[in-house]
């Protein structure tokens, strides 16, 4: 491509009817509660590791809901698990265990129980 | 051949299997064990801790203390098949060795009564031969219960017995028809020679002699098929909880604890669990919202079967760990700690997640306690204020360490199986403390307390702030007025069960308010239904629990409902009209000026 001397940003529009969406019907399934959400970001704004670094929970839900997977697992990986943004959420969305499966879903991680051990 | 009769066989070879199988069952799990568990068994193997440990399989094995202790009925039944047929075996032994020279064929033991024909002649063998009957008959009672627990659970004490699967349905019939087989034989042979006591000469007498002489071998044969049926189906089945259940109380006595995977210890607990379902009636998840399989009983036998470790991670998930089953199970498993062990988060659980938090530095609190409030407690303002009030009222110096930002415990990354990750939490807090030469630690959550108490190793005290408060107003530095409330008292399950914090509480209480009595208390808390443990349960579920636990508090109609725990307050206060408060609200309130 010829130098003009300057660029333009790379585009940043979403091709949801090319995203893939499994993933993200994965966790409402797992997760049905999911569904409920309506953006708030009350989440983030109570998160505990929101406090430390510009972890960003509500982001992350909404970059699985739109079929964006990548970095979702470093993220969440930050999360501490302690509940607040569970309790705060006006909609009732279960985000501990919408957490959880996140990372299982992402990492294809079958539990390691399923193949038994005892 | 004397002392000898095909018919033993069956017996014979079945109680070679069961020794055969235990012995390298149990090999191989101690085998199995992690190098500090060996470490610690080793160390004290030896010791005089093994006194106890005997006395313990004594009164737990065979007496059943703790399960009568809990339900009477139930304790009999466990009790007088346990404890009487160690009494029939033994008892037996002795008779057999008066009796006979014969101490090689010691399957004589079993079937005296076969073998010796002769009828009691002197006091001696009077004696033995009705004491047999009358263990027998012991026995048999608890037989007798053990059939009526089946059909209707509820004359026995209990709502719901466990669901059992199929071997372990076909071996408690084979234990069941033991005695009775036993009975019959030993009735038809009193009925051929005259050697019965006061139970077995009776019922033999109803044959004919023809009739009994027809019949003896059949029997006897049947009662030694059934005993190898039941030696060869136990290792397999639920009833392994009989042998090894003195292998884990005299492990337990040496200092043996679980560790966070599986190791043969844990298969040492998994097997001593005997099924009875005390872990049930209790639970929440079956007493307010009826979710089958899910409990304690369930989740130990699809660990332990094979057919049912499909259902591991569903049963698993599915629990609020508030508890009430660790309280209620008569064999002491750390139910708790295979339940985590089950979910374990294994590739998802990753080092180094918290690199974020290596520029958090410690503050110089030395001369100082330190307060930490708790991730849950920021969404409680009224009990960080009230504290802080309280520590200023008594000129406390403090550290509020999570004023502005918080690092959790880690216990809530614990109890859903993130072990690693959690241990970096607590490694992080650690420090923190350690460096900042605080004093004393002073929590207000008992999610956290629990946490610093049982999984850090801080170099300071840690309290509770109800136990700091009952320490102020007992030493008099807090000076406290009684008001005219009323309030019922909710026992936090990490705080009571957890961590047997049921006093402190109380009393505090008592100093400030009137506090009245209530149903379920102390041990016998209901859960809140918020309990961090679970990521399964809709809202509508934990609702419902909750109702049911504020049911139960708003029953003497009090004028504060008082919890020591910020999620419990949280949980409580949308759901009733009466007024919620932590013990540090109720206590701020009521400062002399
Ligand atoms: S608080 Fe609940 S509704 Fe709001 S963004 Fe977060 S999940 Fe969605
Ligand atoms: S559970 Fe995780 S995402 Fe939710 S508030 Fe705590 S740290 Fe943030
Ligand atoms: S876990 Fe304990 S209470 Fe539950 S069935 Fe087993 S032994 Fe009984
Ligand atoms: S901890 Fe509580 S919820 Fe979990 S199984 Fe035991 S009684 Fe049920
Ligand atoms: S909130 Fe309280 S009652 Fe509920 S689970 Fe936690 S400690 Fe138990």
């Amino acid at each position: 491509m010829a130098n003009f001397g300057f660029s333009i940003k790379k585009t940043r529009s979403i091709q949801l009817n090319e995203a893939s969406l499994a993933k993200f019907r994965q966790a409402v399934e797992a997760v049905p509660s999911y569904k409920n959400c309506i953006g708030c970001g009350g989440c983030t704004a109570t998160c505990s590791a929101r406090q430390f670094t510009d972890f960003n929970i509500r982001k992350v839900h909404f970059s699985l809901r739109r079929g964006q997977y990548e970095n979702v697992a470093q993220e969440l990986q930050k999360c501490m698990l302690c509940g607040k943004c569970t309790l705060i959420c006006p909609r009732g969305v279960n985000l501990r265990s919408l957490i959880i499966n996140m990372r299982q879903i992402i990492a294809n991680a079958n539990e390691p129980f399923e193949d038994g051990k005892f | 051949m004397e002392n000898f009769n095909p018919f033993v066989l069956p017996f014979v070879l079945g109680a070679f299997a069961l020794l055969g199988i235990c012995v390298y069952k149990y090999v191989r799990w101690i085998r199995q064990f992690d190098r500090a568990q060996q470490k610690v068994f080793y160390k004290n193997l030896f010791t005089g801790k093994f006194i106890p440990a005997i006395w313990e399989m004594f009164t737990e094995c065979l007496l059943h203390l703790r399960i009568t202790k809990k339900n009477w009925r139930l304790g009999y039944m466990h009790r007088s098949i346990a404890f009487g047929w160690f009494l029939l075996i033994f008892v037996g032994a002795i008779e057999s060795r008066i009796g006979t020279k014969d101490h090689f064929h010691f399957w004589v033991a079993i079937f005296y009564r076969f073998f010796h024909h002769t009828p009691p002649a002197n006091g001696t063998e009077i004696f033995f031969t009705n004491l047999m009957d009358l263990l027998l008959l012991y026995v048999l009672s608890g037989v007798f219960l053990a059939l009526v627990k089946k059909i209707r659970s509820r004359i026995l004490g209990m709502q719901r017995a466990t669901k059992h699967s199929l071997m372990d349905k076909i071996i408690r019939y084979s234990l069941w028809g033991i005695f009775p087989l036993r009975l019959l034989s030993e009735s038809v042979t009193a009925c051929i020679y005259g050697n019965g006591g006061f139970l077995t000469q009776t019922i033999g007498n109803w044959f004919s002699l023809p009739v009994a002489q027809f019949l003896e071998l059949p029997f006897w044969s049947l009662y030694s098929i059934d005993l190898c049926l039941f030696f060869v189906l136990l290792p397999f089945t639920r009833y392994m909880h009989i042998f090894t259940e003195i292998f884990l109380i005299y492990f337990r006595r040496m200092g043996v604890k679980e560790h966070t995977r599986m190791t043969g210890f844990t298969k040492f607990e998994l097997s001593a669990c005997s099924r009875c379902g005390m872990c049930i009636d209790h639970c929440p998840l079956y007493k307010d919202l009826d979710i089958p399989e899910v409990q304690s009983v369930y989740l130990l036998r699809n660990l332990r079967n094979l057919e049912y470790h499909k259902d591991i991670v569903t049963a698993a998930k599915n629990c609020l760990m508030c508890n009430r089953c660790v309280e209620d199970c008569p064999v002491n498993i750390d139910l708790m700690n295979i339940r985590r062990i089950a979910r374990d988060k294994g590739k998802i659980d990753m080092p180094d997640s918290y690199s974020y938090l290596k520029n958090v530095s410690a503050f110089n609190a030395i001369g100082r306690v330190a307060y930490f409030g708790g991730c849950m407690s920021h969404l409680t303002p009224g009990i960080t204020q009230s504290m802080e009030s309280i520590f200023k009222a008594v000129g406390q110096d403090y550290w509020y360490m999570d004023e502005l930002k918080t690092i959790c415990c880690g216990r809530p990354l614990l109890q859903q199986g993130f072990n690693s990750q959690a241990a970096e939490l607590r490694l992080k807090n650690t420090e923190l403390i350690r460096k900042s030469g605080a004093t004393a630690l002073i929590t207000s959550c008992p999610i956290c307390y629990k946490s610093f108490k049982d999984e850090y190793q801080l170099p300071i005290p840690v309290y509770h702030h109800t136990e700091y408060l009952n320490m102020l107003i007992e030493s008099g530095k807090l000076k406290v007025s009684k008001s005219d409330l009323k309030v019922t008292y909710h026992d936090p399950c990490e705080l009571g069960r957890g961590r047997h914090i049921y006093q402190e509480p109380r009393k505090v209480l008592q100093a400030v308010a009137t506090l009245l009595k209530i149903s379920d208390e102390k041990e016998n808390s209901l859960c809140c239904g918020m309990n961090l443990g679970n990521t399964v349960l809709t809202l509508e579920q934990q609702t419902t629990i909750r109702d049911n636990t504020l049911a139960c508090l708003n029953e003497p109609n009090p004028d504060v409902i008082a919890t020591a725990c910020p999620m419990c307050k949280r949980a409580f206060q949308h759901g009733t009209n009466a007024n919620v408060k932590d013990i540090a609200e109720i206590v701020a309130d009521n400062l002399e000026k």
